[in-house]
């Protein structure tokens, strides 16, 4: 009989000593959590950017990830997009009953490689294991810490007139990747998932540019979404075009089908920055240069024109207002 | 992508246009009958490129919004039979009824569920056999066969708790309505493509032979959108209106056989209630005598009581061409589609949610 997490290994009694010591400190042990301290007891000074977020994909294993991945990307990102450079993470699941051992250590594998891929440690996390129906198998939640370097000053109220819009590479790969795998839509497709940390990035992108204006992982809502929170906050308006919009084929096809547009679709590894018009090319020139970006592109412009409000130009030469996402297309895909 | 990308060319699209502006020489008034023309008029900014005097209005063509509150309530009720599970498409969800809608019925614990096609409505009643299923069976010609044919396989299987909740509605009988309510000037009317799929290009030569406006099928790319509204200006120009197919590749004009056998066997034609239109005589669909037992207007009869229409809400005018979204003065407003005051904001396919959507820049 496969092995399965019980109400007890949640008791805070002997078996969960034992699925903290085998499941977590074997492999994502380092001298903070090693303590098994009440708290993990951090020396930081300077500028602090501090996150956290919950996470409750389904299913759990998606093309290109799984919800350990998400977690620390998510968390990694939300720290990255500040400016900040992620060093510490907190890790806190919630388990169904009855959940199989082997999907939680490979969950915890997966955490533990994406950490280190990332180079961030998790020095502080917490297991509750709950009757079975309280929750769908697993949901997890992480918080993050990290430095914002002097002089980095990234917020969504910074665009201005002039500014070039620049997204990381082709958008919805994410959302579109989990889609296909939710029961009764079943795609046979090869969508991958674009989860992947972008600390790596954001620090190359710094070094070629300090003053990045704004800076935004396009999630929940995708792209449209993010443009929109830009326009509102700094009060401008955001003109991009359709034919320089990175899409993937596939994911093009599958949106098609099922009515969706592209540029609401959530994306985990994946940034749109905002940067003044003459530090424009050579930030996307360094974008270009790191594999996680090599499609990176200038989809528009920041205006005067038109506040608060996102008009696209379409391939026709017409345009249209591009909305944030209204309702909730795709429940828990993150 | 392939036959997608032939049909939103740009340069064919360029060409079209040249054609149409060298063609029209007189204000016209078209009608795209079809929710889904009109999300491609208005997200590829077609109005844009049609010459000034070319107006384009929406029509009923929105299978959502044009439930009529009194059903939408029913459905609602139906939703508090005991133990029965309510299976619906996705828009239906959000649409205002009198007092409540089926997402708030959900929220109050009614087991309401999305479902895609009938096929999956069948698969619920397979696996709840001793529980009601009811599918909501909203839709125009291009749904009633897949519910005819799940009301077949049903019978076929023996599966007792299947049950239709019949709103389907037709076509050609509502534009007759339009026409002879008079309210607006049309020239022209692009036609619906999925429903013509079905029932063909005949069911539409009454409109340019008693009314003498032009007709032309239309497809739901921008390309098919250009061409139809091409042969539309042609037809006027030229004082020849006839039934034209802008949509070779999806409509005949015998339309599809085996779809309309299995429609006519299943249904029977009843008048019906469309919202803003009131009754319309032989435009709704209802299931025959003899599959009664999956009837479920027959099987639970239901009083949802007295309706309320929300003050304001122009759906009703926006739905017989009278008035555009715009118009509107709940729209952008109070009115939006998370919080939708009428069904049009509801449905992908209404007038507003496309007007909301993806309206000119700068404006509604």
């Amino acid at each position: 009989m496969e092995d399965k997490v019980l109400l007890a290994h949640g008791s805070g009694g002997k078996l969960s000593h034992d699925l903290v010591e085998k499941s977590f400190l074997a492999k994502l042990g380092n001298p903070w959590l090693n303590m098994l301290d009440d708290s993990a007891i951090l020396e930081l000074s300077g500028r602090i950017a501090f996150t956290t977020d919950s996470y409750v994909v389904s299913p759990l294993f998606f093309p290109g990830g799984d919800i350990g991945r998400l977690a620390v990307c998510g968390t990694v990102n939300d720290l990255a997009m500040s400016g900040a450079r992620p060093i510490y993470l907190s890790l806190s699941l919630i388990i169904e009953e009855g959940f199989p051992l082997s999907d939680l250590d490979k969950i915890v594998v997966s955490v533990q490689r994406t950490a280190k891929e990332a180079g961030v440690k998790v020095v502080t996390g917490d297991t509750k294991v709950v009757n079975r129906g309280s929750v769908d198998k697993l949901f997890i939640n992480t918080a993050g810490v990290g430095f914002i370097p002097p002089g980095v000053n990234i917020a969504g109220s910074n665009a201005q007139p002039g500014d070039c819009i620049i997204v990381s590479g082709p958008v919805g790969n994410h959302g579109m990747a989990v889609m296909s795998q939710r029961e009764g839509l079943e795609f046979s497709s090869l969508i991958e998932s674009d989860c992947a940390p972008l600390n790596g990035l954001v620090g190359d992108m710094l070094k070629v540019c300090s003053s990045i204006h704004c800076l935004r992982d396009p999630t929940r809502g995708g792209l449209a979404t993010s443009l929109n929170e830009f326009a509102r906050q700094s009060q401008v308006g955001i003109i991009i075009e359709e034919a320089k919009i990175p899409v993937c084929q596939e994911v093009r096809a599958m949106c098609e089908l099922l009515g969706l547009d592209p540029l609401h679709i959530a994306n985990e590894g994946r940034l749109v920055a905002i940067v003044a018009g003459d530090d424009a090319e050579s930030v996307l020139a360094k974008m270009r240069q790191n594999p996680r970006s090599r499609n990176a592109n200038i989809i528009g412009q920041a205006t005067a024109e038109h506040p608060g409000r996102v008009v696209m130009t379409t391939s026709f030469g017409t345009s249209r207002l591009i909305d944030m996402l209204v309702g909730d297309l795709l429940p828990r895909i993150c | 992508m392939r036959f997608v990308d032939e049909y939103r060319d740009p340069e064919l699209a360029k060409k079209l246009v040249e054609r149409i502006h060298r063609r029209s020489t007189m204000p016209i008034s078209l009608m795209e009958f079809c929710g889904g023309h009109t999300v491609t008029v208005v997200k590829y900014g077609l109005r844009q490129l049609v010459p000034a005097t070319v107006k384009m209005m929406s029509g009923p063509g929105c299978p959502v919004c044009v439930t009529d509150n009194s059903d939408l309530d029913s459905a609602i009720a139906l939703t508090k039979l005991p133990g029965v599970i309510i299976c619906t498409f996705g828009d239906m969800l959000k649409v205002p009824g009198s007092f409540s809608s089926l997402q708030q019925a959900k929220a109050e614990g009614s087991d309401i569920r999305i479902v895609y096609s009938t096929i999956d409505a069948l698969e619920i009643a397979r696996r709840n056999p001793s529980r009601p299923v009811i599918f909501i069976g909203i839709g125009f010609e291009t749904t009633a066969p897949t519910i005819a044919a799940s009301v077949l396989q049903a019978e076929k299987e023996g599966i007792r708790n299947y049950h239709v909740f019949s709103l389907g509605k037709l076509c050609p009988p509502v534009i007759k309505a339009l026409l002879d309510k008079g309210e607006v000037r049309l020239d022209g009317i692009i036609c619906p493509g999925h429903v013509s799929a079905i029932i063909g290009s005949h069911p539409y030569d009454f409109i340019p032979r008693d009314y003498g406006i032009a007709c032309a099928i239309s497809g739901f790319e921008p390309l098919d959108v250009l061409l139809c509204v091409d042969m539309l200006i042609a037809q006027i120009e030229s004082c020849q209106p006839r039934v034209e197919i802008a949509y070779r590749r999806g409509v005949r004009a015998e339309g599809n056989r085996q779809a309309l056998e299995l429609m006519d066997v299943v249904f029977e034609a009843c008048e019906a209630r469309w919202r803003g239109i009131g009754v319309v005589p032989h435009s709704g669909l209802k299931l025959r005598k003899r599959y009664e037992r999956f009837d479920a207007d027959r099987v639970f009869p239901i009083d949802p009581g007295p309706t309320h229409e929300p003050k304001g809400c122009l759906c009703g005018e926006i739905l017989r061409g009278v008035k555009r979204p715009t118009d509107c003065k709940l729209f952008r407003q109070v009115c939006s589609p998370e919080h939708p005051v009428g069904p049009c904001m509801v449905s992908y396919e209404g007038a507003c949610s496309a007007y909301y959507l993806y309206g000119d820049a700068g404006g509604g």
